[in-house]
């Protein structure tokens, strides 16, 4: 974990403004420096509920512009007036939302500099051995977890690439699990699912280094949300980690993508000329 | 010629008519195209994704039915889309040949259009029947999403099925601007892209909001194509300063590259970065600044396309490229099959005969 002036990523952030006054002036401007996201174009799907929601919030916070997908347009309405993101209805499990859904993250941020698959259904609920699992229930949670991933990724794929030959360093982020690792009894049609979009992720960051776009799988651990509580009840919340906690880390990890991108651009791009040796 | 009449023809099994600088022609292969690419080259494609421009919809002065194919906006920005020019047809859809669709009900100024969850106002009429502007209701993220989920993708009854919106983009689409795919694209894959890159070539983008192709009507064909805003990135002029250097030549996938490329050329192989209009028309008058190579698709001799080939290679040679594509069984349009043709050696102008010069010097007197 990083250490920020008085305090971990763990506890309260300084905020941009006034509120965390112990922190003296240069340990925000280094914090700034590190974890701002201004100007990044970010889409978030599933941004209505749990990690996703936490996470709007977050990049909304550092200056990011963001817009996020989710299925149900009572919470997307809510979501979008509570931060200001842009709020998109669609369903990333149907092959006939894709276009729609990438038509509109497209022109309400101008284009895409980071994409987090985060959107997931766990399969049947509640959670059933493999064995009682029916297809269909297993066919949702490939198409929400592994194909509608894909499909996303695939549609902003042009505009990814366009980001990165503009000298910004673009970024797909899927959320992944534990159970992508562990074999944990009942967790059948979301581990596998999960697991196929972890190696997923491995094979298009191999295929994408070329163009610029990095791509990464992160377990964001055990989180205190409406999806956790559907699989498992009888947690004890306490015990859970909080979204917005993992929402920070996420953060940090495209913020420190972006602060690299900024570094790689003043180094090598004069801004001002375009007279400049592009490497072959 | 034919049409190709689906979107599977459009895969890597496309065929490539290639005319070289000497307007020698040969046969090949679509997948062939990056072996005639060469270390030093630049290769650059329009990234602009389709929108789904057709909307189907009433006009509620009559309660007719109609279809509005949005065909022009002003502007790139995501967030200036209430204003389009557009094409509006009467009752049917794509399956009756534009040409024998029925004429939309007589439209005043002010008539309002409903079309599914968006509405529309006839904000100025174009002194013909069928081309008017129209201004949606409501927020840009309203209109987006109405656009989104209740367009079409515009589309001729050459092909049969009902086309779906990933028809429409290539594969690196990115910005919805274009009404109707930059189909040149077609022919680019990521593996072509990295094959071009692992010949020492490079690849750029350019964004152009490519219009339609045919409204089935001549008197309003005859204004195609519509100007067209474009946006050229800070890296893609960077590269082709470069290229220009290095003795590279510069290969426009598509025509609508090469217009929005010559529209922002300066002196000395520069193109102005950032956003234009394109409002000028390409054809045997026009010098070309930058683009040394085009390829596109087999274009029917008179239209706005075939015009502009003729800035590259003389009519005899086109007329040779015709003949080929027509014994060849080469498809046209959207789908179809493609050609690359480099610019003539020699200036196209001096290899025409004696009494044509004439002509094409007054051409470029009163062009402008």
């Amino acid at each position: 974990m990083v250490n920020v002036g008085t305090g971990t990523l763990n506890e309260e952030p300084p905020e941009l403004g006034t509120r965390n006054r112990e922190l003296g002036t240069t340990a925000m401007e280094a914090y700034m420096t590190d974890h701002h996201c201004a100007g990044l174009r970010v889409a978030i799907t599933g941004g209505t509920s749990g990690l996703g929601r936490a996470l709007v919030r977050e990049l909304i916070d550092r200056g990011a512009d963001v817009a996020f997908v989710a299925r149900h347009r009572d919470a997307v309405e809510q979501v979008a007036r509570d931060t200001g993101a842009h709020g998109i209805v669609g369903d990333v499990s149907r092959k006939d939302d894709i276009h729609p859904i990438a038509i509109q993250i497209l022109a309400a941020l101008g284009g895409v500099d980071v994409l987090v698959n985060n959107a997931s259904s766990l399969g049947p609920v509640p959670l059933v051995p493999l064995a009682d699992t029916e297809c269909e229930d297993f066919e949702l949670a490939l198409d929400t977890n592994v194909l509608g991933p894909f499909r996303l990724t695939k549609t902003l794929l042009g505009s990814l690439a366009a980001s990165a030959r503009e000298g910004r360093q673009p970024l797909i982020i899927n959320i992944s699990s534990d159970a992508a690792v562990t074999p944990y009894p009942n967790w059948g049609a979301y581990g596998a699912s999960k697991a196929a979009l972890q190696h997923l992720s491995r094979i298009w960051n191999a295929e994408l280094n070329e163009e610029g776009i990095h791509v990464i799988a992160v377990d964001p651990g055990d989180m205190d949300t409406p999806m956790h509580a559907l699989a498992i009840p009888e947690a004890d919340p306490a015990s859970l980690k909080r979204p917005a906690d993992s929402a920070r880390e996420i953060a940090d990890l495209i913020a420190s993508a972006s602060a690299k991108a900024t570094a790689d651009r003043s180094m090598q791009r004069p801004t001002h000329d375009v007279e400049v040796e592009v490497a072959s | 010629m034919k049409p190709s009449t689906s979107p599977a023809d459009r895969a890597g099994r496309g065929r490539l008519l290639v005319i070289d600088e000497d307007g020698c022609l040969s046969h090949r292969v679509r997948a062939d195209f990056p072996s005639f690419v060469e270390r030093h080259d630049l290769v650059i494609a329009n990234d602009a994704s389709t929108i789904p421009a057709s909307l189907p919809g009433i006009h509620l002065p009559t309660g007719a039915a109609i279809e509005v194919r949005l065909a022009g906006r002003d502007s790139l920005s995501s967030r200036r889309v209430t204003r389009f020019t557009a094409v509006l047809f009467g009752a049917g859809d794509y399956r009756t040949p534009t040409e024998h669709r029925p004429l939309p009900p007589a439209v005043r100024e002010g008539d309002r259009l409903q079309l599914g969850p968006l509405h529309a106002v006839v904000t100025g009429l174009h002194g013909h029947p069928r081309l008017i502007e129209l201004s949606f209701d409501g927020s840009p993220s309203k209109i987006w999403e109405g656009l989104a989920r209740h367009g079409r993708p515009i589309q001729y009854a050459h092909v049969r099925e009902p086309l779906a919106i990933w028809d429409t983009w290539t594969r690196i689409a990115s910005q919805p601007v274009a009404f109707e795919p930059p189909s040149a694209g077609f022919l680019l894959t990521w593996r072509m892209i990295h094959d071009l890159r692992a010949r020492g070539a490079h690849v750029a983008t350019i964004t152009h909001a490519a219009g339609i192709s045919s409204t089935g009507d001549d008197r309003l064909d005859a204004r195609l194509p519509f100007d067209e805003p474009y946006f050229i990135p800070r890296s893609t002029a960077a590269l082709i300063q470069q290229t220009k250097r290095q003795g590279g030549r510069v290969i426009a996938i598509g025509t609508t590259v090469v217009r929005a490329l010559e529209h922002a050329a300066e002196p000395h192989g520069r193109v102005k970065v950032g956003n234009g209009v394109a409002t000028q028309r390409i054809g045997p008058q026009t010098s070309l600044r930058v683009v040394d190579a085009i390829v596109s698709g087999v274009h029917e001799p008179g239209s706005s396309h075939y015009e502009l080939l003729r800035a590259f290679q003389t009519d005899d040679v086109l007329r040779e490229m015709d003949e080929e594509a027509e014994a060849g069984g080469y498809l046209t349009h959207e789908f179809g099959d493609s050609i690359f043709m480099t610019k003539a050696a020699a200036p196209v102008a001096y290899r025409l005969a004696p009494d044509h010069r004439l002509a094409v010097t007054a051409a470029v007197g009163s062009g402008g």
